[in-house]
């Protein structure tokens, strides 16, 4: 296999991270649909910490997406 | 179709050298100074007739202000007043340039790693200093969970570390990165509403959804960006 392939190779492995991150936030917001349907009076808190959950989750996802483009345009 | 990644490119309006150093003036400072003037403007025309019931402008600087003020309190604790000012100018920053960038044919400088990079070094060094100067050396202990069992220290250090020197680089990360894949998603599209011809109408609608979307992005990520510098600075408030 010659490097320009096994380059291409890497980054589609790279962003299979994308796809956990992905289930993470489905479970993220499953869990925040769940609290805010048993206590709808919680809801600020709940908006809060859903969002700070949602934004570390999602940075996961970008520094997949980040490597990804980094090894396609050829900076690593 | 033209490189996705074309957009982010600097250009030099008023080339500056001093030193052997590139200070110029590119379309990133132009956007950034047009940011500001924005700001300076929302805040100096609003608040000029303070009103008891407030007019549009003033509406908008007082709500912007509360949401400011209610976040950094609700996070940072007890004392944190003296860090509103800090907090919101980091936030206005980084909101007006993600909003400003969906305008075409505008630039987004949040989109440039070296600019977001260089918001959380500040708020990192900010947070360091003054935890330093609050809690001395009792600084060091935030490295180390209070109550864990002491024969885990070899292991929960360096991972409490590591996470402590990663926080900058994944504010920062987040922030260009969310900026930059929405605005190459979309510009793939409205490059395929071109090369598709009639059926261009498909991505076309699917363009207007992802700028809603994007708008929705732009306002999340400059409240992440300030709910986090927030609670950073709890570390500076609150002993460990």
């Amino acid at each position: 296999m010659d490097a320009a392939s096994a380059k291409l190779i890497g980054a589609g492995l790279a962003v299979i991270g994308m796809g956990v991150v992905g289930i993470g936030l489905g479970l993220i917001f499953n869990a925040w649909l769940h609290a805010l349907g048993r206590n709808p009076s919680a809801a600020p808190v709940l908006r809060q910490m859903g969002f700070l959950g949602f934004a570390l989750t999602e940075a996961l996802a970008l520094f997949a997406f980040v490597l990804a483009i980094l090894i396609l345009l050829n900076v690593l | 179709m033209e490189n996705p990644l074309k957009q982010f490119a600097i250009q030099t309006l008023i080339p500056i050298h001093v030193g052997g150093y590139d200070l110029s003036y590119t379309n990133s400072s132009l956007f950034m100074t047009v940011a500001f003037l924005l700001i300076v403007f929302l805040f100096f025309i609003g608040t000029s007739r303070k009103a008891v019931v407030p007019g549009r402008l003033q509406a908008a600087a007082e709500m912007l202000y509360e949401f400011t003020a209610n976040m950094v309190e609700d996070n940072a604790g007890h004392g944190s007043a003296k860090y509103v000012p800090f907090v919101m100018s980091i936030f206005l920053l980084v909101l007006f340039g993600n909003l400003i960038g969906l305008v075409p044919f505008t630039f987004t400088y949040t989109s440039h790693i070296i600019v977001t990079l260089a918001l959380a070094l500040m708020i990192f060094v900010v947070v360091v200093l003054l935890s330093l100067k609050n809690h001395g050396l009792g600084f060091f202990k935030m490295f180390f969970p209070a109550g864990a069992p002491i024969f885990l220290a070899p292991l929960l250090i360096p991972i409490e570390v590591l996470s402590f020197v990663f926080r900058p680089i994944s504010l920062s990360v987040r922030l260009f990165a969310n900026m930059m894949a929405g605005h190459v998603m979309l510009q793939l599209f409205a490059g395929f509403t071109i090369a598709l011809g009639l059926f261009g109408v498909l991505p076309l609608t699917f363009v207007v959804l992802l700028t809603g979307f994007e708008i929705l992005v732009a306002l999340l990520q400059a409240y992440v960006f300030a709910l986090l510098t927030s609670i950073y600075l709890k570390d500076t408030l609150e002993a460990h």
